[in-house]
């Protein structure tokens, strides 16, 4: 296997210039898929016959749920290969996607809750999966805090590599509360090895939503860590370029 | 299309406090994770370039004053630097 791409990963200026290309494609791809598929779930999709049309919060709801939870184990892949290798552009990725998680993770706290009211009769409970999912945020909450309370990058990179590693037993707990406890939450809309149980007006515009929303998410990620590596590699003469010639706009 | 009127769609069927509540929620939580790195660099490349001009201004400026510079702070901190 040729490993080439892995070694140009540490380097952060093949990282920006190959982000800079890819990132209007993913931006714009995710904005259309995000439109298209929140009007297509709200106008054109038919309504539940037990539920009614507060079911259309899935479109929201579901795919924020699940870019919340694989966020969190792209930032565990990060956090391994950042201790293995101490590859500056892994914790790059971890201290860029965390805000992001947890922008995704109350979305789908506050969906569910809405959701809830009309369907459960209660914006919450104490209940497996929902509790899970707080965790969840509070340690997206827990990351960002700890790199911002640390000083030293070095410190900051380990310590938070190691947090991240930690919190990962949190994620099968989320995915499988469902199966394990009796709970309110119904199970998952989408599996690998069974066709969704409705019908596929419902379910196509649910899987745009879900496929717009990792390319919205790879988008603002590739911004956040174009900032990280301006801000980190300032001393390097390829940055100071970059800077003396948009500080002039 | 599942709806007739324009009402009906607002009204939800009588869900449209939680359907709309839910996609205005979304709706500002995507816009803020999008503006937000689009500011913070914004003002990254703001303070970076006025530290490279500040750095570039002291290296311009004339080197005998420099020279002097480095003996003031050699006297101040007793030559350990």
């Amino acid at each position: 296997m040729n490993w080439t791409w892995f070694y140009k990963l540490g380097s952060p200026k093949w990282f920006y210039e190959t982000a800079n290309k890819l990132l209007p494609w993913f931006l714009w791809a995710g904005v259309l898929m995000l439109v298209v598929g929140s009007v297509w779930g709200l106008v054109f999709a038919p309504e539940d016959y037990q539920q009614g049309n507060s079911f259309r919060i899935i479109y929201l709801h579901v795919p924020s749920a699940i870019l919340a939870q694989s966020c969190y184990m792209m930032m565990a892949v990060a956090a391994i290969i950042n201790l293995v290798w101490k590859m500056k552009l892994a914790d790059m990725f971890i201290a860029s996607a965390a805000p992001i998680g947890a922008a995704f993770t109350f979305l789908a706290l506050f969906t569910g809750a809405v959701w809830g009211k009309p369907t459960w009769g209660t914006w919450w409970v104490w209940d497996a999966r929902l509790t899970a999912m707080l965790v969840l945020l509070f340690l997206y909450f827990g990351v960002i805090a700890l790199r911002s309370a640390l000083d030293n990058i070095d410190l900051a990179s380990r310590a938070s590599a190691i947090l991240v590693l930690v919190g990962v037993v949190n994620i099968p707990i989320i995915k499988y509360s469902v199966e394990w406890w009796n709970t309110l939450h119904q199970p998952a809309t989408f599996t690998l090895t069974e066709k969704p149980a409705m019908p596929s007006e419902m379910w196509i515009p649910l899987l745009v939503m879900v496929i717009g929303m990792y390319c919205f998410f790879t988008a603002v990620a590739l911004m956040r860590i174009k900032n990280e590596i301006l801000l980190r590699e300032r001393r390097t003469k390829w940055v100071q370029v970059i800077i003396a010639e948009e500080g002039k706009r | 299309m599942n709806f007739e009127t324009f009402t009906e769609f607002l009204l939800m069927g009588g869900h449209g406090l939680y359907v709309w509540l839910s996609y205005g929620v979304g709706f500002f939580i995507i816009l803020l994770v999008y503006i937000q790195p689009v500011l913070a660099r914004r003002s990254i490349i703001q303070e970076l370039s006025q530290r490279l001009r500040r750095e570039a201004q002291n290296k311009a400026s004339d080197p005998k004053n420099a020279q002097e510079r480095k003996v003031v702070a050699q006297e101040i901190t007793g030559g350990n630097e």
